[in-house]
């Protein structure tokens, strides 16, 4: 999958669970100051980007994911 | 001197329609919301019929919203938009607007819905709102970040009584000048196969399964048993004299509050309705009125074949044979903890236009002497001229409450 590949995927997920537009959802966007994600909502983004993309993203590393650009840099890494 | 408390905005959404008007019309056309339950539900059910709202929350709500809240809490949450349009949207210090919801079970259908999920799919898939979407103040906490209440958020839980003494504590609040205004109701939706199984044991519920129409006829000879029913209504409150200084239209005063308890059984009514007449008694004392002053009442009347005689023994004793009574339960079917709000809603419009809607499926009334005796509204809306009205509840746990209203 191609990097815009995986934001357009993620970004479908983010309108889905938190109504986020997907135009707004750039690399660049943090999710909690510049996209409006509160924690219950990023517990359900990881359940629905595991199920899409066949990652694990462990309770610690999920933690260090802040920006739409840090999600897909896991979900690039990490996907078998 | 208490402060008046007046109502200011109404907000319903019921098996009979969407909003106050569209139900208010159902009952005055005598429609019934009573339909069959889904042929896939537990087929030993013996009870296969319910009041559904027929109204979708989703046509209102934004998805998200539907994602993280509850059916009771959406349903809420309508019924609070509508009320709070109606009231004009009154421009309160969030520190002086308190929200009071009662419920009979909260968000029962969300923990049975996530504990099946969890059984077959396990932790992972279990929502992170489950929490928030099953404790029974999640309606009053969904109101209160809707309206921006900082007065405090309240919960009433007292089973089928939960919404009007929700709207009675609204009332103290503002008595007692912890607040202006207040958004006060009660919510309920738990039609699922569990609480119909477990009314269904306690043999609480109508079996008329193949009319679904004629099942809830409250004072009826051949009444069997209530309708699980499912809605909101909410209420906006405020001081008179708040409401007077930023012009708002007056629908009706809520003039007082009685309640007791019956201290009898955790489920049967006594049969005398002394708990149900004394409620009745305070609240006209509270209102400061006599028993001749009140000309309608909508009774609790559930179509049980228990409950309705015991009522129809409290009203006679507490306020005697002359209002004209009326049990739109006939049409909406039991909506438990909103059915007390739902049905204040129905009586301050019953005064506001000098007309009672007529009790559906009331073909041969109970020879019970009580039953007899009271001046039942029948066939075709009655119109009248009354000042004052009751209406009141009841609630498994032995909880009666009633309600005075007046016109503005």
């Amino acid at each position: 999958m191609t990097t815009e590949e995986i934001r357009s995927g993620l970004a479908e997920i983010l309108e889905e669970v938190a109504g986020v537009l997907p135009e707004d959802a750039t690399l660049d966007k943090t999710f909690t100051d510049d996209l409006d994600v509160d924690s219950l909502s990023m517990v359900e983004i990881a359940t629905a980007v595991e199920d899409k993309f066949g990652v694990v993203i462990p309770d610690d590393e999920l933690a260090n994911i802040k920006t739409v650009g840090d999600a897909v840099s896991f979900i690039e890494t990490n996907q078998s | 001197m208490l402060a008046d408390v007046v109502i200011t905005g109404v907000g319903a959404t019921t098996p009979l329609g969407g909003d106050v008007v569209s139900s208010w019309a159902g009952l005055l056309a005598g429609r019934s919301g009573i339909v069959r339950i889904g042929a896939d539900w537990d087929p030993d059910l013996p009870a296969r019929i319910a009041a559904f709202c027929p109204v979708d929350p989703a046509e209102h709500l934004e998805r998200v919203a539907m994602r993280r809240l509850d059916r009771s809490q959406q349903l809420a949450l309508i019924a609070t938009r509508e009320a709070w349009a109606h009231a004009g949207r009154p421009a309160v210090d969030p520190v002086r607007l308190a929200v009071v919801v009662g419920t009979g079970v909260g968000g029962a259908k969300t923990l049975l819905e996530q504990d099946d999920i969890q059984e077959a799919e396990g932790f992972r898939k279990v929502s992170p709102h489950v929490v928030p979407m099953l404790m029974p103040n999640g309606p009053a906490a969904a109101v209160g970040l809707e309206v921006g209440a900082e007065a405090g958020v309240h919960t009433v839980v007292s089973a089928c009584a939960s919404g009007a003494e929700a709207l009675g504590l609204g009332m103290d609040l503002i008595r007692a000048g912890r607040a202006d205004v207040v958004v006060a109701g009660g919510t309920e939706s738990c039609i699922h196969p569990l609480p119909l199984a477990g009314f269904a044991k306690m043999r609480a519920l109508s079996t008329r399964n193949d009319e679904p129409a004629a099942a809830s006829r409250p004072f009826d000879k051949g009444r069997d048993g209530f309708v699980l029913g499912e809605g909101c209504g909410m209420l906006v409150l405020e001081r008179g004299d708040f409401a007077r200084a930023r012009g708002a239209e007056v629908l009706g005063v809520l003039a007082g509050a009685g309640v007791s308890a019956d201290n009898y059984d955790m489920v049967q009514p006594r049969p005398d309705g002394a708990g149900g007449a004394r409620a009745i008694t305070l609240a006209l004392r509270d209102a400061g009125l006599d028993k001749a002053d009140i000309g309608h009442i909508n009774a609790h009347a559930t179509s049980t074949p228990v409950g309705d005689k015991a009522e129809a023994a409290a009203i006679r004793s507490a306020i005697g044979d002359h209002p004209l009574v009326t049990a739109t339960k006939s049409m909406t079917g039991h909506l438990l903890g909103a059915a007390g709000a739902v049905e204040c809603i129905f009586t301050l419009w019953a005064l506001r236009e000098q007309l009672v809607p007529a009790v559906r499926n009331l073909d041969d009334p109970d020879d019970d002497e009580d039953v007899q005796a009271l001046n039942l509204v029948r066939y075709e809306p009655r119109p009248a001229r009354f000042s004052a009205a009751v209406t009141d509840s009841f609630g498994f746990g032995g909880h009666n409450v009633a309600l005075v209203l007046t016109r503005s």
